[in-house]
């Protein structure tokens, strides 16, 4: 069957439409186990997911859920029902479609688990508490197909883990269930395909027309981007000139704080005063709906904005991206442009605008490989074990279970195929136990063996489970509000920690205004719009992204070349100067740079490895420096080096690279550092040893809450085997630390330093000086330092 | 010893960094909010399975300092388990390390509000101690004077660091809490601005005690909670 039923074919002719051929081969193909569609944004990709269960339900007298349909974004399932209301009235299908997020109010919960709809529209959260309960069976019985929207999205977080997970019950539950997946444009579809499909079945792989390729190039700006730094201001005239010349922009930042700069500068320069708004995700959900409902309205002209538009919703006229700051990642680049023009086979827009010199280049490779097709990405990793301990509590809070049998249930999720059944019942111990080496609950146990079955202890359990499901963790957020007598205007929100270094009087800045902190009430930052100055920044948490191992290849590739017609002069220049002064890093050697400059001796480390690795390399670095008495005294990481400077010259860097050396330093190291700690929390929280704060219980709880540091703490003292401490570990090791990329970089090497010692800075080491984030070493001298503060504050107050 | 020394209604004290307060004249070494068998107590609930060390961690620490000051006496100000059935849980080795912590001293035990009655470890029990010319309690009374209580878990910032911390003024001494596993309260917290007098001062623990100035609420809240 390659032809759309009747109904079908008269519903799209009567609109002047004829379907794509990927609608009707995903219709034709609607009985494989498992089907994944990869199409740009605006191929109709969501259609052509639903249209096997409209045409299923057209003709059938199914009663019950038939499909359900699983969204990243709650605003994306509420949008699809809107838009899936159109075609099923019009064909005069009499289908039921409701959405169920954390949004659905109560009463509308409990009448979809007593009377599911035809199409159920949700998130995997939903999803997994719709699964948590003892009627799940009854809820979801007769289903028959799951479409999975964003898939490329969900398969790089512990979300799509989760969801796997949850889908795998499902097939348990439902047997025959079919599943179908919706992704963006991706580097390996076939990984995609296999973290869809219910293993070891197969999964089909539709591609749709890519349709043209994008028209994308770089910002010409009249004058040059600076040496360092990141925002783009110097490009604002340029910006501006092109939002006027199009009808609608969208202008991503890599980070929220930056965005925010950026905004402020685009609204001082802003003349005209085209509305222009700002969207990310510290913002409070008022102030983003007002900006996303102006948006499909037709009512702004730009909206400056971070990853929190990557995804989803159709924004209507968006004619033209641009992407402020180096890509960092070409896949990213590649979905952000096709937000740009909707309609299917008109080529995409986009400019990319550096923000530092280094960028252009960076820019330049990037553009490289969007034109030659080449995405990057990193192999997914197995499934995480934080994701499955809560998996299996969730498991335990819908009804007693075989261990055998959920063994075989998990390990039909892709990313859990290569589970092993040791792992399963370490997990499975920590769930019931704790999983302690020195002492174990045993009245005490959570999960208790009956007959076989795993079940909970205590029943009232059920309810913390439920209250704990999810995979994303917050770092503890503080609601912004003006300050007025009736509670404030919400504004966003801000790190506490950032919270915790403002003084009344401090400013800041906020959903593009410049804000006055008054005060700190009740967990709330009130702020007053009477700010003057300029604004101390907003430090979100947007995490860093490192430049991808592909795009970094580029980037060294094209240092090799004997010219560069491709890049402006002002950067060919700077490159050839670098090539007579010291020499241009190469990919399988590692140039180190050792100079003097203002009284300190300098070293400047070209690893290539990324920001996050860079750093790491630096801290490493470090401690090996202090061990040889050369006295360092910080150091800066960028995506490309890593500056060091200290009292005493390296004058033979080789010994500090020796990699048995630097993994001892490594382990060490580790085990104190706060990014080990951070990520220890969010993995805790997940696998259900820590409880959410939840808003309001903190306030009553505040003595009784402590830090999950000292979790941390006394597990490497006393259980330094535990597997919360293992899993920690391995993320540690893959994020934010990236010890990884410096294995790599070490192995690709094999020894070969170029040691280069120059007279001065060289010009490619000129620009990190202008870089902000130094790193301070504090050896002992962290407590005399802190002494002194004391001393000092004592002394002010008169009270020494 | 490297604690921070003041003098409170002619008593002379030291605030040790580790959270004990040492009244040398007496030989009496004071702690607060030990809140063992935590992990316990929450297991029992159904909720949440901390790692079960926090008691072993605490009677290690405060092992180290009866060692270190060699006092006569011993007063735990309360809160000291964290219920009383977490009291009767406790493992038997870690109950045998109590009590001979406990052997060759004098033990008095300050009632709290998690653990209000008397435990079955000997020592005696009391509801507060007047020991002139100080009185100990568990909670401060609004009011009073040269007294020393716990209960709060006071904690303040300085330099990006926050730590447990003792609260000092001319009529009273808050103790930190000294437990492995307890949380704190801001010394910012309207409770604590309430109780302490304009020139109280924090003395932060850690590996040396720090004396600075109360960080105090900059902007006085409209209504200040009661203490609890």
């Amino acid at each position: 069957m390659n032809e759309l039923p009747p109904a079908f074919a008269a519903w799209f002719a009567a609109r002047g439409w004829s379907a794509h051929p990927h609608q009707k081969a995903i219709l034709a193909r609607r009985m494989a186990p498992a089907q994944l569609l990869i199409a740009p944004t605006g191929g109709g990709k969501t259609l052509a997911g639903f249209l096997p269960s409209l045409h299923e339900l057209a003709s059938d007298t199914h009663s019950g859920l038939h499909t359900l349909y699983i969204s990243p974004l709650k605003a994306l399932a509420a949008d699809i029902r809107r838009n899936l209301r159109a075609p099923v009235e019009e064909m005069g299908l009499h289908i039921r479609i409701e959405d169920r997020t954390g949004d659905t109010s109560h009463s509308q919960r409990r009448r979809q688990r007593a009377d599911p709809p035809h199409i159920l529209l949700t998130t995997p959260e939903s999803l997994a508490l719709l699964l948590s309960y003892e009627d799940a069976p009854r809820i979801f019985a007769g289903l028959q197909r799951v479409i999975v929207d964003e898939i490329h999205a969900l398969a790089e977080s512990k979300r799509g883990d989760q969801l796997m997970l949850c889908l795998s019950r499902l097939s348990t539950l439902c047997p025959g269930l079919r599943r179908v997946g919706l992704s963006a444009t991706v580097e390996d579809p076939a990984a995609i395909a296999r973290f869809l499909a219910r293993h070891p079945d197969p999964c089909d792989i539709l591609h749709a027309d890519p349709g043209p390729d994008p028209d994308i190039a770089m910002l010409e700006t009249g004058a040059p981007p600076p040496w360092a730094g990141g925002g783009g201001r110097y490009a604002i005239p340029a910006i501006l000139a092109q939002v006027k010349r199009h009808k609608t922009t969208l202008i991503f930042h890599n980070t929220r704080a930056q965005a925010e700069l950026f905004f402020h500068a685009l609204w001082l320069a802003n003349e005209d005063t085209l509305p222009i708004g700002i969207h990310h995700g510290s913002l409070s959900r008022e102030q983003r709906e007002r900006v996303e409902a102006a948006m499909v309205a037709g009512e702004l002209r730009a909206v400056v904005c971070t990853g929190s538009l990557d995804l989803g919703i159709d924004w209507g006229d968006v004619d033209l991206v641009i992407q402020v700051g180096a890509p960092k990642n070409v896949k990213r680049l590649v979905q952000r442009i096709g937000r740009a023009n909707h309609r299917y086979n008109a080529p995409s827009k986009a400019l990319l605008v550096p923000a530092n010199r280094f960028e252009v280049v960076e820019c330049v490779a990037a553009l490289q490989a969007v034109r030659a097709h080449d995405l990057d990405g990193d192999p997914r990793p197995p499934g995480p074990r934080d994701v499955l301990c809560q998996h299996i509590l969730i498991t335990a809070a819908a009804g007693p279970f075989d261990a055998g049998a959920l063994f075989a249930e998990v390990t039909t999720a892709g990313a859990y195929a290569g589970l092993s059944r040791a792992e399963f019942d370490a997990c499975l111990d920590f769930a019931a136990t704790g999983g302690y080496a020195l002492r174990r609950y045993d009245r005490w146990q959570r999960l208790q063996q009956t007959g076989g079955k795993w079940h909970l202890r205590d029943p009232r359990a059920a309810r913390q489970i439920r209250m704990n499901i999810g995979t994303i963790v917050d770092t503890d957020l503080l609601k912004v509000r003006l300050k007025n007598s009736r509670g404030g205007t919400p504004l966003g929100e801000v790190e506490e920690a950032f919270a915790a270094t403002l003084t009344p009087g401090d400013t800041f800045l906020i959903g593009g205004q410049i804000v006055r902190y008054e005060g700190l009430r009740e967990m709330t930052v009130e702020v007053t719009r009477r700010a003057s100055g300029s604004p101390k920044i907003a430090v979100f948490s947007g995490s860093k992204f490192a430049t991808s191992t592909q795009l970094s290849d580029r980037i060294l590739a094209m240092f090799q070349q004997e010219r560069w017609p491709g890049l402006p002069a002002h950067t060919a220049e700077w490159l050839a100067l670098q090539r007579d002064v010291s020499q241009l890093p190469r990919r399988d050697r590692l140039l180190v740079e050792t100079f003097p400059h203002e009284g300190r001796a300098h070293s400047c480390i070209y690893g290539f490895a990324g920001r996050n690795a860079q750093q790491t390399l630096g801290l490493l670095l470090t401690q090996r420096m202090e061990q040889a008495g050369l006295h360092p005294l910080g150091f800066v990481a960028t995506d490309y080096a890593t500056l060091i400077w200290a009292l005493d010259p390296v004058t033979d860097p080789a010994p500090l690279f020796d990699a048995a050396a630097m993994r001892d330093g490594f382990e060490t190291w580790l085990a104190g550092n706060a990014v080990m700690k951070r990520t220890f929390r969010s993995a805790a929280v997940i696998a259900g040893l820590i409880e959410r704060n939840v808003p309001g219980q903190r306030k009553s709880g505040r003595q009784a809450t402590f830090s999950s540091d000292i979790l941390y703490d006394t597990l490497v003292k006393y259980d330094p085997h535990h597997l919360m401490l293992r899993i920690t570990r391995e993320e540690a090791l893959k994020g934010l630390v990236d010890f990884g990329r410096i294995e790599a970089m070490l192995e690709r090497i094999e020894g070969r330093i170029d040691h280069m010692p120059l007279p001065r800075v060289s010009p490619l080491a000129a620009p990190l000086f202008q870089e902000v984030g130094r790193v301070p070493i504090k050896g002992a001298g962290a407590e005399r330092l802190l002494a002194q503060a004391a001393a000092s504050a004592m002394a002010a107050a008169g009270l020494s | 010893m490297n604690g921070f020394d003041f003098t409170l209604n002619g008593a002379d004290l030291a605030a040790l960094p580790s959270g004990a307060l040492w009244w040398a004249a007496e030989r009496l070494l004071a702690v607060s909010d030990l809140h063992l068998g935590k992990s316990e107590r929450l297991a029992r609930r159904g909720g949440t399975m901390l790692p079960p060390y926090e008691v072993r961690d605490t009677l290690a620490r405060l092992e180290a300092d009866i060692a270190a000051t060699r006092p006569a006496a011993v007063l735990c100000l309360g809160d000291t388990f964290d219920d009383l059935t977490a009291m009767e849980n406790l493992p038997e080795q870690e109950a045998l390390w109590l009590t001979r912590l406990m052997a060759g001293r004098r033990w008095i035990w300050i009632e709290g509000n998690h653990d209000p009655g008397p435990t079955s470890f000997g020592g005696t029990h009391l509801a507060e101690l007047r020991l002139p010319p100080l009185t100990f309690r568990h909670i401060a009374a609004p009011g009073a004077a040269a007294e020393v209580s716990g209960h709060y878990h006071p904690k303040a910032r300085l330099g990006g660091l926050s730590r447990p911390c003792f609260l000092i003024d001319a009529a009273r001494v808050i103790l930190p809490a000294y437990g492995t596993y307890t949380g704190g309260l801001r010394s910012d917290d309207a409770a604590l601005c309430a109780l302490m007098d304009d020139r109280a001062i924090a003395v932060l623990t850690g590996k040396a005690a720090h004396a600075i100035p109360m960080p105090r609420a900059q902007i006085r809240p409209r209504a200040s909670t009661s203490p609890r």
